[in-house]
């Protein structure tokens, strides 16, 4: 399984070495990830067997005894490996290379980093692989954003970063405070804190993950990266990235603070529920797509935040399928716009319109990612939605109130951009342009998950249910031990 | 195979195969296609017709699949076939059938029919999910579904950009219910544990479960079915539905879709029972929806506007019924509702295909010479819902009325009101239309054309039916037994319906209440428009004006909710996103750069100056030391 993070890297280093590859070979390139886990499908399965837990499947001493290259998996781990290295081929079929060659290398390199926080198992690993995955995405937005490049860029990076660095700081806390200095995921949830401690150590951990996901009102960074950044960045950084934050959560919050949880809980889940109306209301009014998207991923993050503070069953198993979705939703969107952007010169809803006359099957994909996000029943976007806002609902009334409002404003803002992109009458920059099919593969991908999870989600939901199960009952056992 | 699968395949069928392949196949193909798969999933609920009849507690259920599963809390995929849903099932592929036999006609000039029917079919697809789901979950996938059915066909014609806007409005307003249905449903889960019908209502209805939830729950449902069912205060969009094609608010806009909010009450007949302050609210909210859209419709001049507040202000009617408990009442008004509104929404296209493509009927008049079908049969289409006596709609309004009169004195002397405006606005459509001079300018009466046999035969189908609909619940004055609706649905209800039998000198009274109605409206408008020939007024001014906007209230809900929302979020993005919260944290930038230029000034690289530093640093250590020594 080491396999995960180490053949992304030699095969970035690969791919850096030429300037031109066929798209294929990307393919192939990007495929890697999915061969491996298919390749690995005994230790998969066990991952979902019934009581598993976080098992070690890789350990070896790094930095002493300390610190170990430790990596496990269960089925929380696993379902964000297969969206991850799902994700990258659907993203790499995306790309020219003909103009940014870079994209390649990095995307891959990234690929590695994320695979390794998911399955890290490690305090320090786990911190190193945060950090290896946001470095090519700076260079992705620092070389390929359409403007203010430089500002966008250090803005981004600075201000996650400042964030992690609190979220070291818990780490190497913890680390100081467990048996012999171990840094070991279970040594680590093992270590018993004050309250005190604990909020401080949690504010750490939460600062990290609230300005990744991001939360209302950490969320400063993101409107402009996703807006600038380019098409793949904002792919790679809304489909994939923002799930480490909220997986952050779940595997290293809430069992590593678990004292400091009921002083969170409502704070969170307030800011969660400002985020999930705040981002509508602005996503309501944008005329730039990939804006408006940004808001209206900030919005649906927050619902998966919320869902996750209401810390029951249908929040952590709604909030792990619609993490997968809205990361097949959100990429789906934006290879949407730039299809459009590409061939008809703008993304901007004043100088779109029409583009379905000639563009019947885009049309039609492309509905169907704006439905999943509307979540209408029978597509990916319902179940998880209806999980959440029950455990929302479960937590408290009216939270799951406002929280509820998205159905309506997600409606709103999501219509009214296809509306305005797709349908009405053409001008003379959508007339009669018909887009090659070839550039619609990645979205029958998309496409075929709106329908199968919408269909069938206990199929997705089998995969991780019996962890998140465990991983509650650690969380509440964790929590018991102090009260 | 189960029944019910194939019962939904057909239309689900129809959907696909027309999605996928229609264009590439000839437009007669893809709709019959489109009206067979309808036809098929007709004749398949008829056959299951005598299964259920043969047994009193007789259904057919099918477990598709466990949906999904919350540490053994099931959400499934599972169907029902009980006397409730197959008489929605019939209603919807019935007449879905006659409607989609009628598209083929209808749809013909359209450059996309195939498209068309393969919205259609998806919609009855979902509304058959919506009456045939034994569970929450199920009715509210259907439940959503036709909405979305609904936001694609009425934006068909997508190029236009206000049948967008129309499109998108309804989508929307029928959220904000989805999301009271939706609360519903959690408060279902939260309190019984299960979203299965024959779990949950038996529960309710043992009675144990305190009033304050099954109020709770009950009134969140309402919540639910007033978007959908288009009750005050989210009707607004109904009326707006009507840019889609004829067809479709004969279907969806009339028919079908919109009685889902009557059929989910009826459905949890047990727990409106139990929830009288749920059935009050529902009483006054259909009886001012009754009200407000007849008053509404007097002053349409637009042939589907008046038809649309017409199905507003009947819907209105049903809940009005639902809330003094007469819930077989309220069905049987859905289905005789059914018959005559598809009838005259159907004629309304037939005359909407004869002028080219008008829909103003100040610019029409005298076209019955040129239609006697379409005339015709609009005509008992108009004298059914006014209640002419024995014509279908006869029957099931006096049954409301009666209902109300002995629940309610206000609600009914109101109510009759409604009735009566009824009465005139339709008959003010029929003169207007069909009697009178021409009063078109720019095209001439010898153009007007009687449509084609797949148009005019559902017309005359339907008309018998607005004719007989009332045979299926005769009065018990009549019968001196229940009618036949009545004891079909009574095992399905779980407590017992209390009917109203009025002695015979109070049900005369009544009747000749509803014959008076039925005359005045028809007198006043004869008197109006054919005697003194008056042409449609414009609605220029008092309180003719008010009518003719629709009492302002789309303007008024643009001002008070719309506008502050968008606004909202402009001051949200602009001021506090933008300027606020990013110069905050951003703010840090100058602060960093000025304390670096402080710092940059004492490490300008000049050794001598390190010197310095240097020996002045180790002088302050020498000195502490000393100092403190």
């Amino acid at each position: 399984m080491e396999l995960l993070i180490f053949l992304p890297l030699v095969l970035a280093l690969v791919s850096a070495l030429g300037s031109k590859w066929n798209r294929w070979i990307i393919l192939v390139f990007a495929l890697s990830g999915l061969l491996i886990l298919t390749g690995n499908f005994n230790v998969l399965a066990a991952a979902i067997q019934e009581k598993s837990s976080f098992q070690t499947i890789v350990d070896y001493p790094w930095l002493g005894d300390a610190v170990h290259f430790r990596l496990g998996i269960d089925g929380i781990t696993l379902f964000l490996l297969l969206l991850t290295n799902i994700l990258i081929p659907v993203i790499s079929l995306s790309i020219k290379t003909d103009k940014r060659p870079a994209l390649i290398p990095l995307m891959l390199f990234m690929q590695a980093g994320l695979n390794g926080v998911f399955m890290a198992q490690d305090g320090l690993l786990f911190y190193l692989f945060w950090e290896l995955a946001m470095i090519p995405i700076y260079f992705m937005t620092l070389l390929y954003s359409e403007r203010d490049s430089y500002t966008t860029t250090i803005r981004f990076f600075v201000y996650t970063f400042v964030g992690s660095l609190a979220m070291l700081a818990s780490l190497i806390y913890l680390g100081t405070k467990s048996v012999n200095g171990s840094f070991a995921y279970s040594d680590l949830y093992n270590v018993q804190l004050t309250l005190t401690e604990s909020i401080w150590v949690g504010a750490g951990f939460l600062l990290a993950f609230a300005v990744k996901i991001p939360l209302f009102p950490f969320h400063v960074w993101q409107p402009n990266t996703y807006t600038y950044a380019p098409a793949q960045g904002s792919m790679l950084l809304s489909g994939i990235m923002l799930k480490m934050g909220l997986y952050g959560l779940m595997r290293w919050y809430f069992p590593m603070a678990s004292e400091s949880i009921d002083f969170y809980q409502p704070i969170i889940m307030i800011l969660a529920v400002i985020g999930v109306v705040y981002g509508a209301i602005i996503a309501i009014r944008q005329d730039d797509m990939k804006r408006l998207i940004a808001y209206s991923s900030l919005s649906h993050v927050g619902l998966i935040a919320a869902g996750l503070f209401a810390l029951n069953k249908s929040g952590f198993d709604g909030a792990l399928l619609q993490m997968f979705v809205h990361g097949i939703n959100v990429v789906g969107l934006f290879i949407a716009v730039n299809i459009i952007e590409r061939n008809f010169g703008s993304r901007n809803l004043n100088e779109l319109g029409g583009i379905a006359k000639s563009n019947r099957l885009f049309a039609v994909l492309f509905f169907m990612v704006v439905i999943g996000s509307v979540a209408a029943p029978l597509t990916n976007g319902f179940p998880g939605e209806f999980l959440l806002l029950k455990s929302v609902f479960d937590y408290n009334t009216t939270s799951a109130v406002f929280a509820g409002l998205t159905i309506i404003f997600c409606a709103v803002y999501m219509f009214r951009m296809y509306q305005f992109s797709m349908l009405g009458e053409c001008n003379s920059d959508t007339e009669d342009k018909t887009i090659p099919v070839s550039e619609l593969i990645p979205l029958f991908v998309v496409a075929f998950f709106v329908v199968s999870i919408g269909l069938f989600p206990q199929w997705y939901m089998d995969l991780f249910q019996n962890s998140t199960t465990s991983l509650l009952q650690i969380i509440s056992n964790a929590k018991g031990v102090l009260s | 195979m189960n029944p019910i699968a194939i019962i939904l395949l057909f239309p689900l069928l129809g959907f696909i195969l027309n999605g996928v392949f229609g264009h590439k196949l000839p437009k007669l193909v893809s709709s019959s296609l489109g009206a067979l798969m309808i036809l098929l999933s007709f004749v398949t609920a008829i056959s299951q017709w005598s299964q259920i009849a043969f047994d009193i507690n007789g259904s057919i259920s099918w477990e598709a699949y466990t949906f999904f599963n919350l540490d053994g809390l099931l959400f499934r995929a599972s169907f029902a076939l009980d006397r409730l849903s197959i008489w929605m099932t019939l209603i919807i592929t019935g007449i879905g059938t006659l409607i989609h036999l009628y598209s083929m006609s209808y749809m013909d000039h359209d450059k996309n029919p195939a498209k068309f029917f393969s919205y259609l079919n998806f919609f009855v697809f979902n509304m058959l999910l919506l009456v045939l789901g034994s569970n929450f979950l199920m009715m509210f996938f259907g439940w959503e579904g036709v909405g979305l059915c609904s936001y694609l066909l009425i934006g068909f014609w997508y190029q236009n950009a206000s049948f967008g806007a129309a499109a998108r409005k309804a989508f929307v307003m029928n959220r904000i219910g989805d999301l009271g249905l939706l609360l519903g449903m959690f408060l279902i889960v939260k309190n019984f544990g299960s979203l299965e019908y024959n779990e949950v209502l038996p529960a309710i209805a043992e009675g144990s479960t305190s009033n304050v939830v099954i109020t709770s729950i009950a009134i969140l449902l309402f919540i639910g079915a007033m978007g959908k069912s288009a009750q005050i205060p989210l009707f607004t969009w109904l009326p707006d539905a009507m840019a889609g094609p004829t067809p479709v608010s004969a279907l969806i806009h009339a028919a079908t879709m919109v009685t889902a909010g009557i059929y989910l009450v009826v459905r949890c007949q047990a727990m409106y029972s139990l929830a009288p302050m749920a059935q009050e609210l529902i009483l006054w909210v259909g009886l001012a929806t009754a009200l407000l859209g007849a008053l509404i419709g007097l002053r349409q001049n637009d042939i589907k506007k008046v038809l649309a507040y017409s199905t507003v202000s009947q819907l209105g009617f049903m809940f009005v019924a639902l809330g003094v408990g007469a819930y077989t009442t309220a069905l049987f008004h859905v289905t005789t509702h059914a018959f005559f509104k598809a009838l005259l929404f159907l004629g309304a296209g037939s005359v909407i295909h004869g002028v080219q493509d008008r829909q103003d009927i100040a610019t029409m008049g005298g076209l019955k010479k040129m239609m006697p079908i379409t005339y015709i049969t609009f005509l008992v289409g108009t004298l059914a819902i006014s209640g002419f006596p024995l014509l279908s709609g006869f029957f099931s309004k006096d049954e409301i009325l009666a209902n109300v009169f002995h629940h309610n004195i206000i609600a009914y002397v109101v109510l009759v009101f409604a009735a009566l405006l009824t009465a005139t606005y339709m008959f003010r459509l029929l003169f207007l239309t069909f009697h009178g001079e021409f009063r078109g300018t720019d095209y001439k009466l010898s153009d007007v054309h009687e449509s084609n046999w797949k148009m005019t035969l559902p017309l005359i189908i339907l008309a018998i039916l607005s004719v007989l609909g009332g045979a299926l619940n005769l009065p018990h004055y009549l019968m001196h037994q229940e009618g036949f609706l009545a004891s079909w649905l009574k095992p399905t209800f779980l407590i017992f319906e209390h009917a109203e039998h009025s002695d015979l000198a109070t049900e005369i009274g009544l009747i000749s209440v509803a014959v008076f109605v039925f005359l005045f409206g028809w007198f006043y408008s004869r008197n109006k428009y054919i005697s003194k020939s008056e042409s449609p007024e414009s609605g220029s001014e008092g309180i003719a004006k008010v009518l003719a906007n629709k009492f302002y209230i789309d303007e008024i809900y643009n001002k008070l909710i719309v506008r502050p929302i968008e606004f909202f979020g402009d001051v949200l993005f602009a001021l506090f996103d933008t300027l606020l919260l990013y110069g905050i944290t951003f703010s840090i930038n100058p602060i960093l750069r000025f304390t670096g230029r402080l710092n940059r000034k004492i490490q300008n690289g000049n050794i001598e100056y390190y010197l310095i530093y240097m020996v002045g640093a180790i002088a302050l250590l020498l000195g502490l030391n000393l100092f403190f020594a």
